[in-house]
């Protein structure tokens, strides 16, 4: 199976906003730390090493492509 | 110790008086008496092979190293005839326990069936285990042990190996036609030839004590993260023979190790981990880890095995066992070679087999040693996620990797045959035979593993039903499962998967070369000639 990235959610808001309550009132060490244990039962819950690695391919280009953004702003 | 003899004389041999250009000639040459050298040239003697093992000590060395045998060694021993002593010595274990903080997270049991000649581990100190297996040496005369022989120059030629090796008499020289390095992980041998061995250095610094105690602890392998007694970091608790207890903590990578030594700092770090301050030390060191091996176990005329080639740490006891299981791997190709049945190619099998079961002992224990020793801040946090998780859940407890036990590796091997029929289970090609409990022709109770041996440790067909009996080349042997041998309790047929007429090809290291529903001569011979290296 591969990586789905079209919207899975009926209401993609409430998902988004789910997520971001979660952290609302945390220390940025606490929001670590919440989300490294939403990660591990996220990726246990897709259960599929194939489709864990697309994702960490997927967020990886992200944080590249922010930085790359980021120099270019500067130049 | 006082059961097993330990120290060993220097005696000069006629080798030694040899002038000039007049050589001794031999055949195997096996460098370092450690278990897997041991190991090595028992079973080279039993399949008739004259073998010179030389070591630079003259004594078996104590303290604190290999302790955790696996069933897969411990089958091993059985067919070099030492098994028997080994369990008998040795503390059966199979159940392990991991706590975090005060509260146990889980436990594993690492053989759950029955019907197994073999536990899934014992613990014997490695000393118990080289004296019994000098004791299997010195009643083959085929086995030439010489102590205090150290090899100090290796010479590579087209059709042989030369050695230089010095005793207290002074150096003599030796050719071999192959030499095995079996020297430890600090191998001259491996020096000698240039060969590189990179990898991996942990940072942690672990404390390993072996303490005397009477204990009413379980015999069980108990591991904590974060432990009340050594807050922050990771401890090992485990039993070995002569109430003599394992004990292992992580320490700070900036400890000093002179300091963090000294009995009266060791004492009450254990004292409050056991309860009580009854026990005496038998050993304690300081050990950093190193991951590492050879990019190739093979050079020319000399091949390594063991700690010598690769080097892991100690978490899931992965040393000494795959050093083992080089030995049962190397021996029979060998042998084969030496006889002129096998091309040297064959050899390369070993290179491959076992380079690849090197390389997942090294993922498995640095997996392991980074689990319990995080790199980074957000490494550990994840780390204390898993832990946490594993507290309510069921995938948690799966992710805290408090060390992976050693299991036999399945090799990816040119010497399989492929399947070409459909199988359910059972071993494939290149896994090693699962045990099942038998009865042989006098009603005997015996097992698979037993019957293997009885065919002489060589290629056998193990087939299954009562069908038309297979016409079996020369020298393979033949185990038949309801003719011969009675499945009493119908673990074989299940472990094997077996149908009428199904039947595997063993090699003579127990693994499996090529599995058949329904077996031809034709096939048969193709198979054995593929795992012979012939094709």
């Amino acid at each position: 199976m591969a990586l789905s990235t079209s919207s899975n959610f009926a209401k993609p808001d409430d998902a988004f906003r789910a997520i971001v309550e979660a952290h609302r009132g945390l220390t940025e060490a606490q929001s670590a730390d919440l989300d490294a244990a939403l990660v591990l039962i996220l990726a246990n819950h897709i259960g599929d090493i194939d489709v864990l690695r697309d994702a960490i391919v997927l967020a990886k280009r992200r944080m590249l492509d922010t930085s790359r953004q980021q120099q270019q702003q500067q130049q | 110790m006082a059961q097993a003899k330990t120290q060993f004389g220097y005696r000069r041999h006629p080798d030694q008086d040899r002038a000039g250009a007049n050589v001794a000639e031999h055949a195997v040459v096996v460098v370092g008496a450690g278990p897997v050298g041991l190991s090595l040239a028992i079973d080279l003697a039993q399949r008739g092979q004259r073998v010179v093992l030389l070591d630079d000590a003259d004594r078996i060395g104590e303290g604190s190293r290999a302790i955790c045998f696996s069933k897969r060694s411990l089958e091993f021993w059985d067919r070099l005839g030492v098994g028997d002593r080994m369990v008998e010595k040795g503390v059966v274990w199979s159940v392990g326990r991991i706590f975090h903080g005060a509260s146990q997270l889980y436990q594993f049991n690492l053989l759950p069936e029955e019907g197994h000649k073999r536990p899934a581990f014992i613990n014997l100190q490695q000393f118990y285990a080289e004296a019994y297996l000098v004791d299997r040496v010195e009643q083959l005369p085929e086995i030439d042990l010489r102590w205090r022989n150290r090899v100090i120059a290796l010479e590579s030629r087209n059709d042989h190996v030369a050695l230089t090796v010095a005793t207290p008499d002074g150096s003599y020289r030796l050719h071999a036609s192959f030499v095995v390095a079996c020297d430890g992980a600090r191998s001259s041998l491996r020096q000698m030839v240039g060969a590189d061995f990179a990898g991996q250095m942990f940072e942690d610094q672990f404390l390993i004590a072996d303490v005397r105690m009477t204990s009413a602890f379980p015999t069980e392998r108990w591991f904590w993260f974060d432990p009340p007694f050594h807050a922050g970091r990771s401890a090992l608790l485990h039993k070995q023979p002569d109430d003599i207890w394992r004990i292992d903590l992580q320490l700070n990578s900036d400890a000093d190790p002179a300091v963090e030594k000294l009995p009266e700092n060791v004492r009450p770090r254990i004292a409050r981990m056991l309860g009580h301050d009854k026990f005496e030390f038998e050993w304690i060191s300081l050990y950093k880890f190193q991951c590492r091996r050879m990019a190739k176990f093979i050079h020319g005329r000399v091949i390594f095995a063991g700690d010598a080639a690769h080097q892991v740490s100690p978490f899931g006891a992965r040393g000494a066992n795959s050093g083992l299981e080089d030995a049962e791997n190397l021996s029979w190709k060998l042998d084969r070679v030496l006889r002129g049945l096998s091309p040297e190619g064959l050899l390369e099998s070993y290179h491959v087999e076992r380079g690849a079961a090197a390389d997942e002992n090294i993922r498995e224990s640095t997996r392991s040693t980074d689990f319990m020793a995080p790199a980074t801040r957000q490494e550990a946090r994840l780390r204390e996620a898993v832990l946490s998780l594993a507290a309510e859940t069921e995938f948690g407890k799966r992710m805290v990797n408090g060390g992976r036990l050693s299991v036999p590796s399945v090799y990816d091997t040119p010497l399989s045959t492929d399947d070409r029929d459909s199988w359910r289970g059972g071993p494939r090609p290149g896994a090693s035979m699962p045990d099942a409990p038998v009865t042989d022709q006098s009603g005997s109770s015996t097992y698979l593993t037993e019957a293997f041996i009885k065919q002489g440790t060589r290629f056998t067909l193990l087939a299954f039903g009562n069908g038309a009996v297979i016409d079996v080349p020369d020298g393979v042997g033949t185990l038949r499962v309801g003719g011969g041998l009675v499945d009493i309790k119908g673990l074989a047929g299940q472990r094997y998967d077996a149908e009428p007429d199904t039947a595997y090809l063993l090699r003579p290291d127990g693994y499996v070369a090529a599995r058949f529903r329904k077996t031809s001569r034709l096939a048969l011979d193709a198979a054995l000639a593929r795992a012979s290296g012939l094709n």
